[in-house]
């Protein structure tokens, strides 16, 4: 319980891999680099829960496992159930003397798919009950495991499998699910919104979530170059102009009410139009190929500058 | 893993925790990253180390010996995704065809 969180990258490079190479995660994806921050940030004995999702198939390819710590997956909409379980039982088996650790931090892992849409019930009934879990949700905009179907954080305009895009669509049509601010509603005692690029934001915020007493939710933004169809060196990139777009701007929230932005978002004056991130993206193409999406495309951006005007407002930001 | 039926442990468990470093992912590259050292600032000064941290298959090696900096990639499990090249601050590192 006393490792501190590794941000100077002398001390990074001392701390032990929680992920180990020869997984089999497609080349460019960031969920790798998240599972490593993540890592940085631990406090001693851990325990993974992990819902079905593009990390988890990929890192567990039987016979071989790309984790280095305690792991479980059941199914794709219990991960936090699981998760709850796993606290419980450490509860009961430390108090008849069957466990020696005073503390083990539960960290819950789902993808966009298993948070979103179909983990969502067991995700608040979790946070209802209070389990001292962190829920991390790592955020690709679709189903892109199964074959990039369209989830509940796919964006507007966004071109999947079950979403395409042409003559009559635009794509997706409906606009992103607020998970952050769902789960903060809950008024659970730590929410926060991270990308992989800050990385030391990322690694303070996670440390934070754990050490909150009660549940806590990370939300991820994970660039996925073969669903988004954009260059796997640029993932990190996109990353980066998620937050300068504001498509995912980074705060925290505490106790559900307390909204407090991070740096990296604080320092934007004014947001990058969206266009610089939807154009390395070949999921987005038919916004700017077709004029008629044109009209669409400017009311995807109204809607980020309306919700970023509205978080400006409840983080007391000019 | 080319273990006999036998040889299985019980239920098919995995017993050893990262043994996927079994499995090498190194064929899947179309791009190798060469690294150059004379602008890397790791090796001038111990710092940066911005492409092992963003490295999704931990195919680099930052190795600190007798206050001397080494780096080195470990191609047996780079993909070649080239996240390291394009977040290079110095652009120590190009990327050739295979």
């Amino acid at each position: 319980m006393t490792e501190e969180a590794a941000v100077r990258i002398k001390d990074m490079l001392e701390k032990d891999e929680i992920l180990s190479s020869g997984h089999r995660m497609c080349a460019g994806c960031a969920a790798p680099t998240i599972v490593k921050l993540m890592g940085m940030a631990l406090r001693g004995p851990t325990v993974v829960c992990e819902a079905t999702g593009c990390l988890e198939v990929a890192t567990t390819i039987y016979p071989y496992t790309a984790w280095k710590i305690p792991w479980i997956h059941v199914a794709f909409e219990n991960a936090s159930a699981v998760a709850s379980g796993v606290v419980e039982a450490y509860k009961v088996m430390h108090q008849k003397g069957r466990f020696e650790h005073e503390h083990v931090d539960v960290i819950a892992i789902g993808g966009d798919g298993g948070t979103f849409d179909i983990g969502f019930g067991s995700l608040s009934g979790m946070l209802e009950r209070g389990h001292d879990v962190v829920y991390m949700v790592y955020d690709n905009g679709a189903y892109q495991n199964t074959g990039i179907q369209r989830s509940g954080a796919t964006l507007p305009g966004q071109e999947t499998t079950t979403s395409w895009a042409g003559k009559v669509s635009p794509g997706k049509e409906q606009r992103k699910k607020p998970i952050a601010e769902i789960v903060a509603a809950h008024k659970i005692p730590y929410v926060a919104t991270v990308s992989p690029y800050h990385r030391r934001d990322f690694i303070q915020k996670f440390r934070k979530a754990l050490e909150v007493e009660g549940p806590a939710f990370i939300h991820a933004i994970s660039p996925c170059p073969r669903g988004w169809r954009s260059e796997t060196g640029k993932s990190m990139e996109l990353a980066k102009l998620a937050v300068e777009t504001g498509i995912h701007p980074l705060y925290e929230v505490f106790d559900g009410e307390e909204y407090k932005m991070s740096g990296p978002s604080k320092r934007i004056k004014e947001l990058t139009p969206i266009e610089d991130y939807m154009k390395p993206q070949g999921q987005f193409r038919h916004l700017f190929k077709d004029p008629q999406w044109e009209g669409f495309r400017e009311q995807i951006q109204t809607w980020i500058k309306e919700d970023w005007e509205l978080l400006k407002k409840k983080c007391g930001v000019e | 893993m080319s273990e006999k039926f036998d040889e299985i442990p019980m239920a098919g468990n995995i017993i050893k925790p990262g043994n996927a470093t079994e499995y090498k992912t190194g064929g899947w590259r179309s791009e190798r990253p060469v690294h150059i050292p004379e602008t890397c600032l790791w090796i001038k000064n111990g710092t940066c180390g911005i492409c092992w941290i963003y490295c999704p298959d931990m195919a680099i090696k930052l190795i600190e010996k007798d206050g001397k900096y080494e780096f080195e990639y470990d191609y047996d499990y780079c993909k070649g995704c080239g996240i390291c090249y394009n977040e290079c601050p110095t652009d120590s590192i190009k990327m050739e065809k295979e």
